[in-house]
């Protein structure tokens, strides 16, 4: 072989160019959403969802603060994101308890509620209803994942980051939960609602509890007495941990 | 900065490690790297910078440093099934399992032929350039290339795989 077709080769070699969507693993995108509290920020990367922030903050706000937290390039893209990408998130930015309270957050269903203990005792740490809190409100995805939905179990709706419990009350009441029955029912100390027909008890909101008609319905202010009359708790919303 | 020089710097990446998933990893560490630098330069400093040849700085650094720290795992397959492709006006799908066979060789390389082979001869830096990049006299880079050279051009005529 001479040496100029091993250097024309070589120089070739050279040329080869970086796979399709590399681009995308060194750079977060954003675009703006619409969403039920207003204009959102969403960045986005080859492995999902990395962040959403209020656009009514500012876009440098935005910039700064996701380049400040994972000091990463941000761009902005030139086209929206697909839907399939809303529906996966990175969390490789995300420490591993604030990962576990965001992914059992994911998995409340639109329409419903469920109390910071509840997902403590879900992620099998029953103790660290607080670190949920703050878990929570830490979220660097909010309204994409659901942190709107855990509540306060006494019926005080929980504080929001983005707007504040007015902002909660209202992206609930969009998604279809009736915060006024809530509240009440949490006032009067109900946990939960029990069906006298199939006597199961269930979360206040769980899709399967608001089927019961309210001539059935029957309230419990704790699971000691549901258990005491019968019932069994609901084996879709889980009221009570999965023994 | 990203899109002038990201094909580049990819093909220097690949060209060292000749595994493709290495070169992506390597490539993405070098661009968030010169990302956090240039974050805290002023202006006037990032406005005289040669962008190519500090990227390649960054890259050779990047690169380097991944072998060191892969040197206590088992070693990299050779290709990972997925194949860059050498642009060849008028070639079929063989040039990509060509790059491949070629980077592979250019990696196994001695590490001092590699480095002075991959940026001579197949970035394009002139000697001078290189030498400064190394921080090896030039001379010597000059006869690293030569050696990298011939000992590539004995191993391809032995394969009789690119002989044309």
């Amino acid at each position: 072989m001479s040496d100029v077709r091993l250097e024309e080769l070589l120089r070739r070699l050279g040329g080869v160019h970086a796979p399709a969507r590399f681009e995308e693993r060194v750079l977060d995108r954003y675009w703006i959403m619409d969403t039920p509290l207003g204009p959102f920020y969403v960045a986005w990367n080859r492995e999902g969802v990395s962040a959403t922030y209020e656009e009514r903050h500012g876009e440098s706000e935005f910039r700064d603060w996701f380049e400040d937290r994972y000091e990463r390039p941000l761009v902005r893209a030139k086209e929206e994101p697909s839907a399939a990408v809303l529906h996966r998130f990175d969390m490789r930015g995300v420490a591993p308890f604030q990962r576990l309270v965001l992914e059992k957050t994911r998995q409340i269903p639109r329409g419903e509620v469920r109390t910071y203990s509840w997902v403590a005792k879900e992620i099998e740490h029953p103790k660290a209803v607080r670190a949920v809190g703050t878990a929570l409100a830490t979220n660097p995805m909010p309204v994409l994942i659901p942190c709107h939905r855990v509540v306060r179990s006494d019926g005080v709706i929980g504080n929001y980051g983005a707007g504040g419990p007015p902002a909660k009350r209202k992206i609930l009441t969009a998604e279809g939960v009736r915060v006024e029955r809530l509240a009440e029912l949490a006032a009067q100390g109900v946990r939960y609602l029990g069906s006298n027909t199939t006597h199961i008890f269930c979360m206040p909101t769980c899709h399967h509890g608001r089927r019961v008609s309210e001539a059935h319905t029957v309230l419990f202010h704790d699971e000691q007495e549901a258990y005491a009359g019968g019932y069994r708790p609901c084996k879709v919303c889980r009221p009570v941990a999965v023994a | 900065m990203f899109t002038d020089h990201h094909d580049r710097v990819f093909a220097f990446c690949f060209s060292m490690t000749g595994n493709r998933a290495e070169a992506e990893d390597s490539a993405q560490e070098v661009f968030v790297r010169a990302w956090r630098s240039l974050k805290d330069w002023e202006p006037d400093r990032i406005a005289a910078l040669s962008e190519r040849a500090w990227l390649h700085k960054i890259a050779l650094n990047v690169v380097r440093n991944r072998v060191r720290a892969a040197a206590a795992r088992p070693p990299l397959a050779a290709s990972d099934g997925a194949l860059a492709v050498m642009p060849a006006p008028g070639r079929g799908p063989e040039s990509a399992v060509e790059a491949q066979w070629l980077a592979t060789q250019v990696a196994g390389l001695p590490a001092r032929q590699r480095e002075a082979i991959v940026l001579v001869s197949i970035q394009g830096f002139p000697y001078a350039e290189a030498a400064n990049l190394l921080d090896r006299p030039i001379n010597t880079v000059k006869s690293d290339v030569h050696r990298g050279l011939l000992a590539l051009r004995r191993t391809l005529e032995r394969e009789e795989v690119l002989a044309g």
